[in-house]
């Protein structure tokens, strides 16, 4: 029997929204981070994670390349950088 | 990314949304053990769209209007199994699914005095649908069904009061926040949870889209909301107003002036003076202005009411 | 046990023996007597139930939709424009797959505003993905109600069901009626075990947006399920005669001297007691007339009605209500069953009756067979005013 529509989350794996990006993207400098994570909590996709207290990565696989982490970032430890090419793109 | 995070990414909301941020607050403060009902609207659409789900709660749509009402069923159900008290129940939905076509859903399920925290985001029109003008669209805001022309300076109405409308209801915790304050959410979010009773909270959530500004802008324009008085962060508890966040009040064309919405308005002096004077009036209401700070960013202090 | 009572007390009872966790009404006649007994219940303390009284009956649907999806029994009932405000919320329910039951007292629909008996209330209701059984007396209400959970919770079933029985007639009748005891219900119908539920202990996400490349097998899947019922409800009204005695056959269609009759009237709900008694009368003039009564609206049995009907020289089909601007609902489905077949009545003939409780005497009835020739009629309704028709529009 097809439907109801039940999803379990575990087999969800989302869309590649990375792809969306156009020109530029974040780059997390983690010289200055302070660990406020001002960048997680404003992030609308969730998906920047602390790897540790001062070190942020960004998961370009979702990032859709909004920018806020760049403008929230109270140290300007983030920036956003040129996509080189779309071959980079993950 | 972990699997067990409770909002996930590879959703499709917009880039720079703002209802996304503010729902990954809500259900992260509120915690795994947490149903959560949806009306339909964009936050429906963009984390559910099959195969794919951002949810990592147990979570439901029904249909645009309904999600207190399917709740209440919700909270029912629960209790008759005896574990209401481990499972906390959220309804949430957009603006229009609330102060709206949902208004009576609302209205029942907090008369009714059901343990479930509803939650509106507010991103003031019905953005699923392509920006047309709800009870919460502000005065003057220009949308698809309030245009700006030759006879028209958009949106004719002020914004419903729907926190006040919750709050005669006589329910335990009112509260407004917005997603330029993810702490603010969170911590809301926590103390609604921990109160038995209806809940409702409402959070501002800007619409890059809709509102047409910068997507990187999203938050600076909603504290940009909250800063001049035109949407205030207020909270009350038993029908008592308990809190307020203390802002140096700006102007409101600061705001005004940072989205496509309002472009109309900034050759119209005497629009803009009605504005300032909705801001006034709620600085006002509520006592927002801090006394003899500077900063514009504001701490919670307890209002002298 | 045998108990005379009020069609809705005897609804409430067997509701209550069905064991739900969760009811959710919203007033409206002739409903209200099966919810005001309920609720009586509840504050008896004969029921263990969250009773929740809502503002809307889409709130009441919508209510017991999210108890069904957090894995408890629910039931709801409502009429006429009630029905009609739960539309949006029924089509949903049966989307979700979701087990529900709910009785639906039959009544007109508004305008002009009119509180009595027909059935275009839930006949308009008949895409929406529901399972509907006719009641044509209490009694049969009652098992109705109790096989309509078992028929939805099957989990090759999963869809709900709507007991549709006429408003007053059945609703505020005193009949007879032998109720079961609790422990041949809880025998007959188990504790509900769903498929899939709302539990933070295993999430998941239910109510998806479905796009093309999905929607449609979505239909699909529920159009077979409906197939499935046409063999699953015969084998559920085999089960309920073991247990209960009481036998409705295949549970779709009651044949009433059928066999060799030489006109048949189609009709559902509790006409068919007043045809049944003109049909009696009749035979024993020598008259070879019957009645086919269908049970199951949705699935329509087209096979059985096909296999029953083939030989009869001529039939009627009498409504309860319209499809304004089209043929009559019952009607359109009798004469689709003969549709491309070798064999089939020389006439079917199509009639409309007792609209907004227009009274359904043995005279209406044995117009409708004196009005079988052969000539065939279509969409003649009995029993009208002439003197009313002649007005004009406006005065």
């Amino acid at each position: 029997m097809f439907g109801p529509l039940i999803v379990k989350p575990l087999k969800s794996k989302g869309a590649k929204t990375g792809s969306w990006r156009i020109q530029v993207k974040p780059k997390f400098l983690n010289k200055n981070c302070i660990g406020c994570k001002i960048c997680i909590l404003n992030c609308p996709e969730g998906c920047i994670q602390a790897k540790e207290k001062n070190v942020m990565t960004v998961d370009y696989i979702y990032c859709k390349g909004c920018g806020l982490c760049a403008v929230m970032c109270p140290k300007a430890d983030v920036i956003m950088v040129e996509e080189k090419s779309e071959g980079e793109k993950k | 990314m972990e699997n067990n995070l409770l909002f996930r990414p590879g959703h499709t909301a917009c880039a720079g949304c703002g209802q996304a941020t503010a729902a990954r607050m809500v259900i992260e403060a509120a915690g795994a053990s947490t149903i959560v009902v949806n009306n339909t609207g964009c936050l429906e659409v963009f984390s559910t769209k099959y195969p794919d789900t951002a949810w990592g709660v147990p979570w439901i749509h029904s249909l645009f209007e309904n999600s207190a009402a399917v709740a209440s069923g919700v909270e029912a159900a629960l209790r008759y199994l005896g574990k209401k008290d481990t499972v906390n129940v959220i309804a949430q939905g957009g603006d229009g699914g609330t102060a709206d076509i949902g208004l009576q859903a609302l209205s029942g399920m907090l008369e009714r005095g059901h343990d479930i925290l509803y939650v509106c985001y507010d991103n003031e029109a019905y953005m699923n649908t392509g920006v047309q003008r709800s009870s919460l669209t502000p005065f003057a805001t220009n949308t698809t069904t309030s245009p700006v022309g030759k006879d028209s300076s958009g949106n004719i109405r002020l914004k419903k009061p729907l926190p006040e409308i919750a709050n005669a209801h006589g329910i335990p915790y009112v509260a407004t926040s917005s997603a330029a304050f993810p702490q603010d959410i969170q911590r809301k979010v926590k103390k609604a949870v921990s109160i038995k009773g209806p809940k409702y909270i409402q959070i501002h959530v800007p619409c890059p889209l809709g509102w047409h500004h910068q997507p990187q802008l999203a938050q600076q324009v909603g504290k940009l909301a909250v800063e001049t008085g035109l949407y205030p962060l207020i909270e009350y508890e038993n029908g008592n107003l308990i809190s307020v966040r203390k802002i140096q009040p700006k102007p409101v064309e600061e705001y005004l002036k940072t989205q496509g919405r309002f472009k109309h308005l900034l050759n119209n002096p005497e629009q803009v003076k009605i504005i300032q004077e909705i801001a006034n009036n709620n600085i006002e209401r509520y006592g927002l202005s801090a006394e003899g700070g500077t900063s514009s960013g504001g701490k919670l202090e307890m209002a002298a009411a | 046990m045998r108990e005379f009572v009020e069609g809705s007390q005897a609804i409430a009872e067997i509701v209550k023996l069905c064991r739900p966790g969760v009811i959710s009404a919203y007033p409206i006649t002739p409903q209200t007597h099966i919810v005001e007994a309920l609720a009586q219940m509840v504050a008896d303390g004969e029921l263990s139930c969250q009773f929740v009284n809502v503002e809307s009956e889409h709130s009441a649907a919508s209510v017991v939709l999210g108890a069904s999806a957090t894995g408890v029994r629910a039931f709801t009932a409502t009429s006429s424009q009630g029905l009609l405000y739960m539309a949006e919320v029924l089509f949903n329910i049966s989307g979700l797959r979701l087990p529900l039951v709910m009785t639906c007292a039959n009544r007109a629909i508004s305008a002009p505003i009119n509180i009595w008996n027909d059935q275009q209330d839930s006949i308009s209701l008949r895409d929406s993905g529901w399972v509907q059984l006719y009641a044509e007396n209490n009694q049969e209400a009652v098992d109705f109600h109790l096989m309509a959970y078992r028929i939805a919770e099957d989990k090759s079933i999963m869809l709900p069901v709507m007991v549709c029985m006429d408003g007053f007639i059945l609703t505020h009748g005193m009949e007879p009626v032998d109720m079961p005891e609790q422990e041949k219900v809880d025998k007959f119908l188990p504790p509900y075990k769903p498929l899939y539920k709302l539990d933070p202990a295993n999430p998941l996400t239910m109510g998806l947006l479905a796009d093309p490349d999905y929607y449609l097998e979505t239909r699909f899947a529920i159009q077979e399920t409906f197939k499935d019922l046409l063999k699953f409800i015969p084998k559920v009204n085999e089960e309920f005669k073991n247990h209960f005695g009481r036998d409705y056959k295949d549970g779709l269609v009651e044949e009433y001297y059928v066999k060799d009759a030489e006109k048949v009237i189609v009709a559902m709900g509790s006409v068919c007691g007043t045809i049944k008694q003109v049909v009696d009368g009749l035979r024993a003039k020598g008259k070879k007339v019957g009645l086919l009564k269908i049970i199951s609206y949705r699935p329509f049995p087209y096979a059985r009605v096909y296999e029953i009907l083939k030989d009869v020289p001529r039939v009627a089909v009498l409504d309860k209500a319209v499809s304004l601007g089209g043929y009559a609902p019952v009607a359109v489905e009798v004469k689709a069953a003969f549709c491309g077949k070798k064999k089939a009545p020389k006439v079917i003939s199509s009639f409309i009756a007792g609209l907004g409780g227009r009274d359904i005497t043995l005279e209406s009835i044995k117009e409708v067979f004196a009005k079988l020739t052969q000539r065939e009629i279509n969409l003649e309704f009995i029993d009208l005013k002439p003197e009313l028709i002649k007005e004009e529009y406006g005065e």
